[in-house]
């Protein structure tokens, strides 16, 4: 490979349409955490976000902060985001104290400038939970919720031993209640805004879509219990505040935690009868 | 390089007894026996995990490995629209055979016939899997299945979950490992990832692995390696994959000897919303369904400033309904995608960079009513709001074509083995199935298809006569080699502390690839392209600045190597597209038209997988070329007019 260069770093190529507009800007100052390890004890820092445009994301700001920051030679600000679509999960963030930030049923990554306002100060912080360890800067151990998730949160069957699909109906109102619980992205924004750290609506998310369908009866006791006792293994206890499905991007109702605890209840009874009458 | 031969292991026979009568010839691992085997999985989206948890559930000993903190946020997770399957649920005539027919003609005749028929044959099985397995398709009020017809196929064979198909069917492959990987059988490892492949003595012995948060580097070593890590589409920057899709697993087993096939096939999605400065860092999807409803034009007057609904109707070039009388604004994603470059480029793009075209509901809205419209499309409208800012029902959408998916990837024969012995490719990684273009909703098919129907078969016939024997160990010194060139690659990204940021020079690559390797490709701009890339490959080397260590979380450091592999395939694919002297589904070359403009195929000289081998002297692949025969489907041009 061999060759010169003949363009510039940085002029537009030959097809690419050249900007006639450009839009508008806002300043505002950003209060980040950062933290070089979870032994580091952590620091706000101060950053000017000047001329930032209205229609980047709010994770793009960040993008550009960190070019800026390189430039200066300080090292860029660590954070999680992959999809920037609002469906990964991996995008986390405090924004001013919210989870995810002021907007409503939306995640980091689909939070735009245009809500802010010029002049602005904004402060970042990492979702903050015992049971979320902070790994740097602003990205945290949320694997707490995978363990919750393999203590039981499956149907157990092996591919091809399925029947036909369309054996078991499911009625419409069913499988619409089972796809809302299973449409929770796994952020961690309800644990981050729960007063307790309690990580009950991610739980009760994963439990209603499978205890709803009827694939998932065999194992609804088996199951809600499991996965319940290991969360609290890992996280507070929920005091109903609220505060979780506020925050939550897929606006998942707290109505599937007291379908949990419901079920629950009745898997201590279950399990234990069932256990009594083995040999 | 010393001369390859291609052999598909495609069985011969009637073409519906072929996967049948392979799977009674492959050898089998006794189920006792199949914990001796340690494998190791590469990636967690929808290939991996259903790969990983079929293998673990088997009785294998499985390695899982991701560079994600957790299998749930892999790619797969975005996927929006659904997944085929020959069901034929609603009796309209779909059948294995269509749809094995309509994915080869799909695909412009440029895949392997055996494989895409199984992958219809075992379609069926996936739709059962993923049910029984708590998946929320969506249902009709009878309870039973629900299907759309999707990407202009004539049938109704889409399954899906709302707009979260990909989610949905993640999360139920996740849970499936999940529950492996509570029994012991797979061992999970997380923010890992993989920098390097093994061999030893022409054979797979493991791979080298970095841990993001410590950045220790270890080798793991095991009977047979399956790479089901994704597409790499993020070699144009801007893309709709996720942030951290890359090429770099499948690239360094392509650097050990493995053969990398049709780089040059790519697909773009031609409804996305246009990028709005040069900060932008993905671009979004918006649902294929809203040309449907919306109407696409731009202004007869390049310099026209007012804004859409002050130029009046005479002064509107509907340029898809004007030169596709008959499929109008429904033409296929290359279609529209290449038309509306073409107004692009012509300076009629509107919007504030000139880089868009107008998807206009208006019309709709006067025939249908608001809330027929709002029904059909309510959360792409306020998908689109959020981003843009703008009102749909006010003001026409802004789209603009954008890389969406590469149908290029490692070369695997019909049991998903590359052509090194022992290392498999799943998924969107491997270049099987879809030929020069992907059908919509096919792709969730294959990867699931792959790993829970497909490879933990096939892995049998490679394994079972090693039993007993154990794989290379750890601290043998190709092992160790391996790990000292991994490390030695990150201290020298450190090291050059240079002016220009990781991203600067991937969003410089990109627009390279965009301008000269993207929608429509001309040998001038190739050629230019394959002495540009180089130059600024030189400057990367020389002039990145990577801030911070290798033992703790470091970003920039992880897209170094990442970027440093697409500059690598970049060529490759431009040369590879300079290659095909001919047009084929996502792979357009302005010479090689007809005279209406269709893509031109030349089936007598170009019908064959290009096969690339990388050849460390000089940075040119070597090609080999692995012939196509159609016995059932027919070679014929399309036509949309
Ligand atoms: C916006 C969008 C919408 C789509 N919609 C549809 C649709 O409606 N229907 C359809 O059929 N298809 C759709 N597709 C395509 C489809 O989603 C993908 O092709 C498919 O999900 C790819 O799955 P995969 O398992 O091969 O790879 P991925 O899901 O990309 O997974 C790759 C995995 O590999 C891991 N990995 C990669 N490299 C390494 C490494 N070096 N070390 C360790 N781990 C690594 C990653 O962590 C991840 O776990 C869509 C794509 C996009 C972008
Ligand atoms: S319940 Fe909501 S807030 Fe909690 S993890 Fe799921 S999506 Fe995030
Ligand atoms: S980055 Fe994926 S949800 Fe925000």
């Amino acid at each position: 490979m061999t060759a010169t260069m003949n363009r510039p770093l940085g002029e537009p190529g030959a097809s690419r349409p050249k900007p006639v507009h450009v839009s508008k800007t806002i300043n505002l100052t950003l209060k980040v955490w950062r933290q070089k390890g979870p032994k580091d004890t952590g620091r706000f820092e101060t950053y000017k976000a000047e001329g930032i445009s209205e229609d980047m994301s709010f994770l793009e700001m960040l993008d550009v902060i960190n070019e800026r920051l390189l430039a200066e030679n300080k090292e860029p600000i660590t954070f999680d985001h992959d999809c920037r679509e609002g469906i990964c999960g991996s995008c986390s963030l405090m924004i001013n104290g919210i989870p995810h930030g002021p907007e409503t049923a939306t995640a980091t990554c689909q939070l735009h400038m245009r809500k802010f306002h010029d002049g602005q100060e904004v402060v970042v912080e990492p979702f903050r939970a015992t049971s979320f360890p902070i790994v740097k800067d602003l990205m945290v151990d949320r694997s707490a919720f995978d363990r919750i998730v393999e203590a039981g949160g499956y149907i157990t069957v092996f591919p091809g031993s399925a029947p036909d699909a369309n054996l078991i109906p499911v009625p419409k109102p069913v499988a619409d209640a089972a796809f809302i619980a299973a449409a929770c992205i796994g952020c961690g924004a309800c644990v981050a805004a729960c007063p307790n750290g309690a990580a009950n609506l991610f739980t009760a998310a994963k439990i209603g879509h499978m205890n709803l369908l009827p694939q998932g009866q065999a194992e609804r006791y088996a199951r809600t219990e499991a996965m319940v006792d290991t969360m609290e293994k890992f996280f507070g206890s929920c005091t109903n505040h609220g505060e979780c499905q506020e925050a939550c991007p897929k606006e998942i109702s707290i109505d599937y935690i007291a379908l949990m605890n419901k079920d629950y209840l009745r898997s201590k009874l279950k399990n234990r009868r069932y256990l009594s009458r083995k040999p | 390089m010393s001369d390859i031969t291609l052999d598909s292991k495609s069985p011969s026979g009637p073409i519906q007894d072929r996967w049948t009568n392979h799977k009674f010839s492959v050898k089998l691992v006794n189920p006792a026996n199949k914990r001796k085997f340690d494998i190791i999985v590469v990636g967690t989206g929808l290939a991996g995990a259903s790969a990983a948890a079929t293998l673990g559930g088997l009785g294998y000993n499985v390695k899982a490995f991701t560079f994600h903190d957790t299998p749930r946020r892999a790619h797969s997770i975005a996927a929006q629209g659904g997944i085929n399957a020959a069901k034929n649920y609603h009796g309209d005539g779909d059948s294995i055979y269509r749809l094995f027919y309509d994915t080869v003609k799909g695909g412009d005749y440029r895949a392997r016939e055996s494989n895409v028929y199984r992958l219809a044959q075992v379609s069926v099985d996936i739709i059962d899997q993923c049910v029984a397995q708590g998946v929320p398709f969506a249902r009709e009020y009878g309870g039973l299945l629900d299907n759309r017809s999707f990407g202009g196929a004539q049938v109704s064979r889409t399954f899906y979950a709302a707009g979260q198909t990909g989610q949905q069917l993640l999360l139920g492959a996740y849970s499936a490992l999940a529950q492996q990987v509570h029994k012991g059988t797979v061992e999970l490892h997380t923010r890992s990832e993989m920098l390097d492949l093994v061999v030893v003595d022409g054979q797979t012995a493991g791979i080298v692995v970095r841990d993001l948060i410590t950045g220790e580097v270890t080798s793991h070593s095991a009977h047979a390696v399956v790479l089901a890590t994704g597409g790499y589409g993020n070699v144009f920057y801007l893309s709709t994959n996720a942030m951290a899709c890359n090429v770099t697993a499948a690239w360094r087993a392509h650097r050990r000897g493995a053969l990398f096939a049709n780089p040059c096939y790519m697909q773009i999605h031609p409804t996305c919303i246009p990028s709005s400065d040069d900060f932008q860092s993905k671009l979004t999807l918006m649902s294929e369904s809203l040309r449907n409803d919306g109407r696409i034009w731009v202004p007869n007057n390049p310099d026209d400033t007012r804004g859409a609904d002050q130029i009046p109707e005479g002064e509107r070039d509907y340029y898809l309904e004007r030169k596709y009388p008959s499929f109008g604004n429904l033409v296929p994603r290359d279609v529209a995608s290449r038309n509306a470059k073409t107004v692009v480029d012509a300076g009629k793009g509107i919007g504030p960079l000139k880089n868009g075209v107008y998807l206009d509901f208006s019309s709709s809205l006067l025939r249908l009513g608001r809330d027929v419209v709002k029904e059909r499309y309510d959360n792409l409208f306020e998908m689109y709001e959020r981003i843009t800012g703008e009102d749909p029902f006010k003001t026409p959408m802004r789209i603009y074509p954008a890389v969406h998916y590469t149908m290029g990837g490692l070369w695997v024969d019909y049991n998903l083995m590359t052509n090194i012995p022992g290392c498999y490719s799943m998924g969107e990684a491997n270049f099987s199935d879809h030929g020069a273009n992907r059908l919509g909703a096919s792709a969730l098919m294959q990867g699931l298809a792959d790993g829970y129907f497909v490879l933990p078969y096939t892995i049998g016939d490679y394994l079972a006569p090693q039993l007993n024997q154990k794989p290379v160990p750890t601290d043998h010194p190709a092992f160790k080699a391996a790990e000292a060139a991994v490390r030695d690659q990150n201290a020298r990204y450190l090291g050059v502390k240079g002016k220009y940021s990781v991203d600067h020079f991937h969003r410089e690559l990109g627009k390279i690839m965009w301008d000269y390797c993207g929608m429509e490709r001309t040998e001038a701009g190739l050629n230019k392209a394959l002495a540009e890339i180089p130059a600024l490959y030189t400057e990367f080397k020389k002039d990145v600045k990577v801030l911070g260590d290798d033992q703790s979380v470091n970003q920039s450091l992880e897209r170094a190597g990442r970027v440093d592999d697409f500059f690598q395939l970049g060529y490759l694919m431009c040369q590879d597209a300079l290659h095909r002297e001919e047009s084929c589904g996502g792979h357009f070359r302005a010479e090689h038209q007809t005279d209406d403009g269709e893509a031109q195929r030349d089936d007598e000289n170009f019908s064959y997988v290009g096969a690339w081998g990388f050849n460390h002297a000089v940075a040119d692949g070597t090609l080999h070329k692995e012939p196509l025969s159609f016995e059932y489907c027919k070679p014929s041009q399309r036509s949309y007019k």
